[in-house]
């Protein structure tokens, strides 16, 4: 299954910032990341993350700085602010009016496919 | 052997990455790790290096797009690329550096030339306004044909061959024939000689290769996109100096001295190459401005010309015929012209004709009509008054921008018709191009003597 382009942008600021929540992070862990609490069912383009990470860095929602990876290369490592996990907490809810919403159309309407994964364990825990 | 395949490839995938402008050598180096560990993750699930890096390059998706959505997010990096260094890459950055350092050491020989002759007694002065006149390109624009001969690695005998004799022809021309003070050839020498100095200028910047179309068009590009940067610099400088001197004069300190002698000649003849540089330096900066600029001229100089076209006859022709007539019509053409250039330059050689195209056909049979008015009612008068320079100089430009014109009208109506590809246009006007300067060295070379200096 492909996820509507609009809504994988739509919720790629909320991810990033929420996985950078859990701890900083740099680029190729965070979509690994992605990828794993989506079970591979969301693709991003990966090169597009990056530019993703400057525009929140430049709004302040992350703040980046180079580290030294294992493997000896440079690698730009990105923490999550305090004015980032006001943003995040922001977007949550958000997110979670629409998801509460559509939920309750899923249930009253009976419509569609029977959901692929459990209920509401996609994005928003 | 395992590692060596991929190591190539991302050596080659780097340097692509590395052509996008927008695309940082930070970023570069973010994206060229990601792209490591994603081969390194493929390859432990056992793909193969070549399989794991086409699977990982793929995955990183289109760089255009991902170059792209940088330049939004970084707008400004497209002109953080003009200033002096740019990524630690060593080697490109000791030539930035030193190509910097041979431009100011121009820039500033060229503004020092002008202050030699106040040393041997020829002051800034009235009686010597038409030496300053008449040689004024000479002080800059051999400077600048020593930067494009520098920056095309053209070798010493071919620079000689190629730029003394015409700047040596120009020297003398200007300052051997003995011209009548303020007379009409010496004010003729003195917009014709810079003319046909560019145009020798523009035999280094082709790197001597003038057979080439290409680079003819370069060169018209370059001009284009010279007198714009030329415009902003200037524009600036302008600003600068109003204030710095408003900014004495509340000190009661009075530049009125240092600024004519000094501050505008010196500047205006550095930012000459200053401007030459730049556009070396930064093309693609200007070529997104060369096509707005068009797209918005063309149409409001058409208008101009249309509501020229129903005044005269509505002002029951022309009244005042002169040759100040003359000199504006040829303005007129010289505008239309360089707006017919510009768009040429900046368009794409492969689009069929559009709405522009026929617009711009417009522009250029109307400009025609005028000049056609104009010069038909100015046929007795020349006939009537004798040929003075002044006229025969008109008239000749005159001439040369009708041909061009006319012929551009004529392979125009062809490619909108689609009979000729758009190639041909381009063509006409590279192939023109020696014309303006061997009007202008007529212009120099003979007038003053057909003429008897006067």
């Amino acid at each position: 299954m492909k996820i509507d382009k609009d809504l994988v942008a739509a919720s790629a600021t909320p991810l990033v910032l929420g996985i950078l929540a859990d701890g900083g992070s740099y680029g190729y862990a965070i979509l690994k990341r992605v990828n794993e609490l989506s079970t591979g069912r969301m693709t991003w383009t990966d090169g597009m993350l990056y530019p993703l990470l400057h525009r929140l860095e430049r709004l302040g929602y992350v703040a980046a700085s180079w580290q030294v990876a294992p493997s000896g290369r440079r690698r730009r490592h990105y923490e999550i602010t305090a004015s980032g996990k006001q943003a995040l907490a922001e977007r949550r809810q958000q997110w979670e009016v629409v998801t509460g919403a559509l939920d309750r159309v899923w249930r009253e309407a009976a419509i569609g496919p029977k959901p692929l994964l459990a209920p509401a364990a996609g994005l928003e825990r | 052997m395992l590692h060596s395949e991929p190591e190539t490839q991302i050596g080659h995938w780097r340097g692509y990455v590395q052509r996008h402008r927008a695309i940082s050598a930070g970023d570069a180096e973010e994206l060229e790790d990601h792209l490591r560990e994603q081969i390194a993750d493929l390859e432990q699930a056992g793909l193969s290096g070549g399989e794991a890096f086409l699977v990982a390059v793929r995955r990183m998706g289109d760089l255009d797009q991902v170059s792209r959505e940088f330049a939004r997010e970084h707008s400004e990096r497209l002109w953080k690329q003009l200033v002096l260094t740019s990524g630690p890459d060593e080697q490109t950055d000791a030539h930035a550096r030193r190509e910097l350092a041979i431009v100011l050491g121009l820039a500033v020989a060229s503004a020092l030339a002008i202050k030699v002759p106040p040393l041997v007694g020829l002051g800034w002065t009235d009686d010597s306004a038409g030496f300053y006149a008449r040689n004024l390109s000479l002080f800059v624009l051999p400077f600048l044909a020593a930067f494009f001969a520098w920056k095309r690695q053209l070798s010493w005998s071919d620079s000689l061959r190629l730029l003394v004799p015409p700047f040596a022809l120009g020297a003398v021309v200007a300052n051997a024939y003995p011209f009548t003070e303020n007379g009409a050839t010496e004010v003729l020498t003195a917009i014709h000689l810079p003319i046909a100095l560019w145009l020798a200028a523009g035999l280094a910047y082709v790197s001597g290769d003038v057979g080439s179309h290409r680079r003819r068009m370069d060169f018209i590009r370059f001009t284009g996109e010279w007198v714009v940067y030329y415009a902003l610099l200037a524009l600036g400088g302008g600003v600068l100096v109003g204030l710095t001197t408003a900014g004495f004069a509340t000190l009661e300190v009075n530049l009125s001295t240092v600024v004519p002698e000094w501050v505008l000649p010196c500047g205006a003849l550095g930012a000459v190459i200053i401007a030459g540089w730049l556009v070396e330096a930064k093309q693609s900066v200007v070529e997104n401005i060369a096509p707005v600029l068009t797209r918005v001229f063309t149409p409001l100089t058409t208008l101009m010309l249309l509501a020229l076209l129903v005044a005269i006859p509505a002002a029951g022709g022309l009244v005042e015929v002169d040759r100040t007539l003359l000199i504006l019509v040829d303005l007129i053409l010289v505008l239309v012209l360089g707006l017919l250039l510009y768009a040429l330059s900046a368009r794409d050689p492969h689009a069929p004709p559009d709405t522009f195209d026929r617009l711009q056909l417009l522009l250029v049979v109307s400009a025609l009509a005028v000049d056609a008015l104009m010069l038909y009612a100015m046929f007795g008068r020349v006939a009537e008054f004798g040929v003075s320079p002044n006229k025969a100089a008109a008239l000749g430009l005159n001439l040369v921008l009708l041909v061009n014109l006319a012929w551009a009208a004529r392979l125009s109506i062809g490619f909108l018709r689609r009979r000729l590809p758009f190639t041909r246009l381009e063509r006409w006007q590279t192939t023109y191009l020696p014309v303006y300067g061997i009007w202008a060295a007529v212009v120099v070379l003979t007038f003053p003597l057909a003429f008897g200096f006067a």
